[in-house]
Formats: C-alpha cells, sequence, structure tokens
C-alpha cells in the first residue's frame, strides 16, 4: 500500500470487478490526441497490411465494408486512468483481414494518418482479441475518436487502439510506436498496470 | 500552497532525487485511501524549478473525484505518492530555435505556463532567443491563473501575452466578452511565414476548434502538438 491520505476517502468503485487497479469510470468518451484530428474521407481512406516480405494486401472503403462485420461490446481503459465499461463498436476483425495474410512475423506497428504510430504483437491482434472499427454506438465513428476507422484493442490501454489507422505492418522485432517513444509502455496492458517504462 | 483563483491552487512539491524535468510534462499523483482505494490522476507541471522541486496547479472540478482534495484538504508536509515527471511529445525544446505559440483554454495554462517560465530562465541554448507569443482564453479576469506573473513576464517580442475574455472581461475593456473564434484567432498569433511550433491545451472541444482553424488557414498540422484536458478540464 503506498502513502495514504487519512483525509481521502474517493469515490467509492462500487467493488467493480471489471476495473482495472488505478482506474476510474466516466460516462463521457474523453478525447486525447497529440495533434490537430485528421479529416478523412471514406473516399480517400484506404487500409493496407504490409508483410515482413513486403507484400501488401490493399482494401478501399467499399472493399473493407464488403468484409464480415462483427458487433463488439467491450470495456475500454484509458492510459490517463478513466474507464468507460460496455462501449459497442461496429468493425471487422483483424482475424478476417489477416485471412489471405502469410506471414511469420510476430509484431506489428499500426499506422495513422497523420502519422501516429504504437507497436501491438501480433497475438495480441489475432484470436478475436482486435478489429478495425468504423462504427461506436451504431454510429459512424466521428474525426475526433479516429474516424472513418480505428484499431480496437481494448485489452490493452486505449492509446493502442490507433486512430484514423490506415495499416498493420508486420515486423520480426518488436520497435516502439510514438508514445512508446515517449515514455510510455511498450506493451500496456491495464491490469498489470504498465503505464510507464 | 498557494490559492492560485477561488477554485484552483498551486501546490509546490519536493521530489527527492528529482533530476531534470521538461517544460510541458505532467506527473501522476496516485492517492490512497485509508481503507486501501486508490486513485490516479495526472497533473501539469506549472514550474520549471531547478532542484527537486516542483509545482502542480489544480483546477478544483465540481464532479471530481481527486481534485478537491488537492485544493481543498492537503496541506503542507503531507506526503504524497507521485511518479514523474513524465511525457515526451508535449515538451518545450530549448535547442529549437522556432518561434512558439501557446493558446491556452482555462487550467490548459498549467504546461504552457510551465514553457514560458522555461523559456523566461536565462539559457544559452537558441530557443531562448526566439520569441513566444501565448494565447490565453479565460472566463474572467478572476479565473487566470499567474496574472502579476505574466504581467510581469510579458516584454514583446520575446513574450507576447493576449488574453480572451469568455464571460467576463476586465473593468473598462473596450472588448465585450466573447468567446475564441477564427479571425481572432488569426489576428492574435504569430503568422504562418514564421512557421512557429503551437503548444494548444485545454478542454477537448476548445482544442479540437482552434486546431482545426490552424489547420483551415494553413499552419501545417505537424507543427501543432495538443493537449486536451478532457470534457471539463481533466488532465490526460
Amino acid at each position: 500500500m503506498g502513502i495514504v491520505s487519512p483525509g481521502f476517502f474517493g469515490r467509492r468503485r462500487r467493488d467493480d470487478p471489471a476495473l482495472p487497479p488505478g482506474q476510474y469510470l466516466t460516462e463521457s468518451f474523453p478525447v486525447l490526441s497529440a495533434g490537430p484530428t485528421p479529416r478523412i474521407t471514406p473516399l480517400e481512406w484506404e487500409f493496407t497490411i504490409t508483410t515482413e516480405t513486403g507484400q501488401v494486401h490493399r482494401w478501399n472503403w467499399d472493399e473493407f465494408l464488403a468484409l464480415k462485420q462483427d458487433d463488439v461490446t467491450r470495456d475500454i481503459h484509458c492510459v490517463t486512468s478513466w474507464s468507460k465499461l460496455g462501449t459497442s463498436w461496429r468493425g471487422v476483425s483483424i482475424d478476417t483481414l489477416f485471412e489471405s495474410v502469410e506471414s511469420d512475423a510476430e509484431f506489428t506497428m499500426a499506422h495513422s494518418y497523420g502519422g501516429y504510430t504504437t507497436n501491438v504483437p501480433l497475438d495480441d491482434l489475432l484470436g478475436g482479441k482486435a478489429w478495425i472499427a468504423h462504427q461506436f454506438d451504431g454510429e459512424a465513428l466521428e474525426p475526433a475518436h479516429g474516424g472513418p476507422a480505428r484499431l480496437l484493442v481494448p485489452h490493452l490501454y486505449f492509446w493502442k487502439s490507433a486512430k484514423w489507422v490506415r495499416g498493420l505492418e508486420l515486423l520480426n522485432q518488436d520497435e516502439p510506436g510514438f508514445w512508446e517513444s515517449n515514455g510510455y509502455h511498450m506493451y500496456g496492458d491495464p491490469w498489470q498496470e504498465q503505464r510507464y517504462w | 500552497m498557494t490559492q492560485e483563483t477561488r477554485t484552483a491552487r498551486t501546490l509546490r512539491l519536493r521530489l527527492p532525487g528529482l533530476t531534470s524535468h521538461r517544460p510541458g510534462q505532467h506527473v501522476d499523483v496516485r492517492l490512497t485511501a485509508p481503507d486501501g482505494y486508490t486513485a490516479v490522476r495526472s497533473y501539469s507541471v506549472a514550474s520549471a524549478r531547478p532542484g527537486d522541486e516542483l509545482e502542480l496547479t489544480v483546477e478544483e472540478l465540481s464532479d471530481g473525484e481527486v481534485s478537491p482534495y488537492l485544493v481543498h484538504q492537503v496541506a503542507v508536509g503531507d506526503q504524497l505518492e507521485v511518479r514523474g515527471p513524465v511525457g515526451g511529445w508535449f515538451v518545450w525544446d530549448p535547442a529549437d530555435p522556432s518561434p512558439v505559440q501557446l493558446i491556452a483554454g482555462g487550467s490548459g495554462v498549467v504546461p504552457l505556463m510551465a514553457m514560458v517560465r522555461a523559456h523566461a530562465a536565462a539559457g544559452s541554448a537558441p530557443g531562448y532567443e526566439a520569441p513566444f507569443r501565448l494565447l490565453y482564453s479565460v472566463r474572467s479576469p478572476d479565473s487566470a491563473y499567474y496574472g502579476p506573473e505574466l504581467g510581469d513576464l510579458a516584454q514583446p517580442p520575446i513574450l507576447t501575452v493576449d488574453y480572451v475574455y469568455t464571460r467576463v472581461a476586465p473593468a473598462g475593456s473596450l472588448t465585450p466578452p466573447r468567446r475564441l473564434d477564427a479571425p481572432t484567432l488569426l489576428a492574435s498569433i504569430i503568422p504562418v511565414s514564421q512557421n512557429p511550433a503551437f503548444f494548444i491545451c485545454g478542454a477537448t472541444a476548445f482544442v479540437e476548434s482552434v486546431s482545426d482553424w490552424l489547420v483551415q488557414a494553413g499552419y501545417p498540422a505537424e507543427r501543432i502538438k495538443t493537449e486536451r484536458y478532457g470534457g471539463t478540464g481533466v488532465t490526460p
């Protein structure tokens, strides 16, 4: 136990087992971005998976929407301590996108419009754990929240769920992305409280 | 500790072992209740003090969990669990000779004040010679932080400070209170031709509007760094 502040009681957590250590519940949906919000239209949007051998798999917006769509409800946890439970998304499972991809790589780098990057091990994207989401709460994803489409990896801190995602690059070795180069954890498990290095 | 406004307090912390802090960084404060319940929040560092001390300015949020305790209850001599300072992105680098345009909404002025203070301290890197300009959007003269100090430091062109009052204008002001709009913004900042580096901090909607206006006016997006404090002024 850390330093106790006798006069501090805080908001009781209602013993919510869904809340990782140090997190609090929010009803709103805060926006955190390192720069201006990119405005990308579905017409100019495309998504690519680039393997370690340089093979590129490409989907435009219509091709992407023609893929099998999943509706998922998940809890999300931001490194800045807010958590939001039971958020509803629609998108394409990374498993679906990888059906035609051949790779032995263990690591990925997600790339976004606007230049953002974040690294995620491939195992954390496959097996029903991650999606490219384009709807939130039944509505098209707003630009401020990463629309037209964002990566959704709800079991890791939310900075790993790259907004304005445009591609996944497969890597043989783990490399830090944007926030990981700026003091944040390489993996980012909320249950281990892996916020910073 | 200093009462900054009716709802904000500046706390000076001594962090044993603190060796350096970059202006714009934040710390995480973890409070632990007697029964073991913990809450963590991030607060921007307001000062670039030498040695092992730094200052936070905390605004009390009406529905806040941690901020009321820090603004009203914590006392001189109390110990707090603090991690940091952290952050390597929203920071001013004195080695960068670019002119700097700071844009603050409300309590978003805190990390920008750390940059202003660092810039005002004597230094030999090219960034200390660069002009700084702060545009500070605030509800009323009463709710502005660091007023006297900013008044002392403001010496154009090394530091220019412009205020926009959104609810109450100062007595005798010729400008009625108004929300910041694109024309006012573009008339009060360093022009595109000088390629300034931007740091914008405040509530999400404020940062979103301001950064959109800048991009629409031709300022390059890659020169704009933002920190969004959430709905009503919560730090990331």
